[in-house]
């Protein structure tokens, strides 16, 4: 299948690629193209110019400083299933990364393309959602602050295939807190058997102290147009011991939390989706206090 | 546009459309046809190739993206007619029926042991999830990996 035809231009640096953005209206830029050149091989889309970046290197790479863990935007989902600093500092990061396709999706495939594409269908929006993440945008226009600005996970996503990034912006870096001893992260996931796209996705990250749960952030995603915090899952969380018969109570709250739009498909209803959302949060849950497994 | 790139240990120099794919330029442009075309939407794995190392779809990649890169295709795993060990072991096993993908099949399964050289069945499963064999000959596509894992660490 061949895409329409397009005018393809390699850029060099940030700067150049943002310039190339500016003077071509509808330009997109490409980065691994896992999401985007499918679609347009199905003619899903038509794009007159793609903006190759993919040899920009200063995109690339993971490092820790001051408890912060920095992904550049054009880093593989390979590359991060295979860093030690993110396995040790967001081991739930680590995971979801390695359960994303297969080999070759994640060796080309990028974080900052997936996030970009924001599929609602994707495993790291949810992910970095509860991780508390802060997205570096760099652009021309909109809020300047020294050319970029930072947007966080909560206010990034707008909707499907829909986020904050303005017509001549560039996501150029990943950044979150780096997981203390006293915090439990985990993602669960209900996978489509055949794309490994989160059917249902469940993420949490829980501070704990003395058995009794002090913060929390939870989100489902997967089949709701952009990840879903679970405010009163997590008001329910705080100041509970997190035992088995507290988790159930907390998580069934969820339904409250997830609103009327929620998608369904052939594959598994809306109805069914949102049953299994609480019970998806509470085996995050159970895996993130090793609670139990389940099977 | 103009690319240049090596396959198979040889450089080569094109013109090409920017919606050209990888795939086809292997196949059309260089007559490299052991690679296959199947789903075309990045799932079955009968296109891949190594790109610098790293396997990957050549059905999801443009011709334009593989640019100053190092590819080897299936015709690159034997380029003296000597078979790979991977090759033997597909062959002694019965790790193949009808054949099509078995080319990203002996790919994948190259890179996988130069990581892994020592896998177990689960991590040989885990790391062929992105090549589909149609004729569900899985058992023994295992069990070639497992035996070319062995004569490789022999």
């Amino acid at each position: 299948m061949f895409a329409t035809e397009f005018e393809y231009q390699r850029a060099t640096s940030v700067s150049e690629a943002i310039q190339l953005l500016s003077n071509n209206p509808g330009a997109k830029i490409l980065a691994g193209g896992h999401s985007l050149l499918p679609m347009m091989k199905l003619r899903l889309t038509s794009i007159p110019m793609l903006i190759d970046i993919g040899g920009i290197n200063e995109l690339r790479g993971i490092s820790v400083e001051n408890n912060i863990l920095r992904i550049g935007a054009l880093t593989t989902h390979a590359e991060i299933a295979e860093s030690y600093d993110v396995k040790d500092n967001a081991g739930i990061l680590w995971e979801t990364a390695y359960g994303i396709g297969d080999p070759q999706v994640r060796n080309r495939g990028t974080i900052g393309g997936n996030i970009s594409h924001a599929d609602p269908a994707s495993d790291l929006p949810t992910v970095l959602k509860v991780m508390d993440a802060k997205f570096t945008i760099q652009g021309t226009g909109g809020l300047m602050r020294g050319g970029s600005r930072v947007v966080s996970a909560d206010d990034f996503f707008i909707g499907p295939f829909e986020t904050d990034l303005g017509e001549n912006e560039i996501l150029t870096a990943i950044e979150m807190p780096v997981l203390m001893a006293n915090q439990h992260a985990e993602y669960a996931k209900m996978a489509h058997p055949a794309t490994s796209f989160a059917v249902v996705g469940a993420g949490v990250v829980l501070t704990v102290e003395d058995d009794v749960c002090t913060a929390a952030r939870v989100a489902v995603g997967g089949f709701t147009p952009v990840p879903t915090r679970g405010l009163t899952v997590e008001q329910a969380l705080i100041g509970k011991v997190l035992n088995e018969e507290n988790i159930a109570s907390a998580t069934i709250l969820i339904h409250g939390d997830l609103g009327s739009d929620v998608f369904g498909d052939v594959f598994a209803s809306a109805e069914y989706r949102q049953a299994m959302a609480a019970i998806e949060l509470k085996h995050a849950i159970f895996h993130a206090t090793g609670l139990a497994h389940h099977n | 546009m103009n690319i240049q790139l090596t396959v198979n240990g040889k450089a080569q120099e094109k013109e090409v459309d920017a919606r050209l794919l990888l795939v086809h330029f292997l196949r059309d442009d260089l007559g490299l046809t052991g690679t296959k075309i199947g789903c075309d939407t990045s799932q079955c794995g009968a296109c891949v190739v190594s790109m610098d190392g790293k396997t990957i779809k050549s059905c999801t990649c443009l011709a334009v993206q593989a640019n100053g890169s190092d590819i080897t295709t299936i015709e690159g795993v034997a380029p003296d007619g000597v078979l790979d060990p991977v090759q033997e072991a597909f062959w002694d096993n019965h790790g193949l029926q009808c054949g099509y993908c078995t080319a990203g099949m002996i790919i994948t399964t190259v890179e996988l042991l130069k990581k892994n050289p020592n896998p177990s069945d689960d991590e040989v499963r885990e790391g062929l999830k992105g090549n589909i064999c149609r004729c569900t000959g899985y058992q023994n596509i295992v069990k070639s990996v497992q035996a070319a894992a062995k004569v490789n660490r022999s």
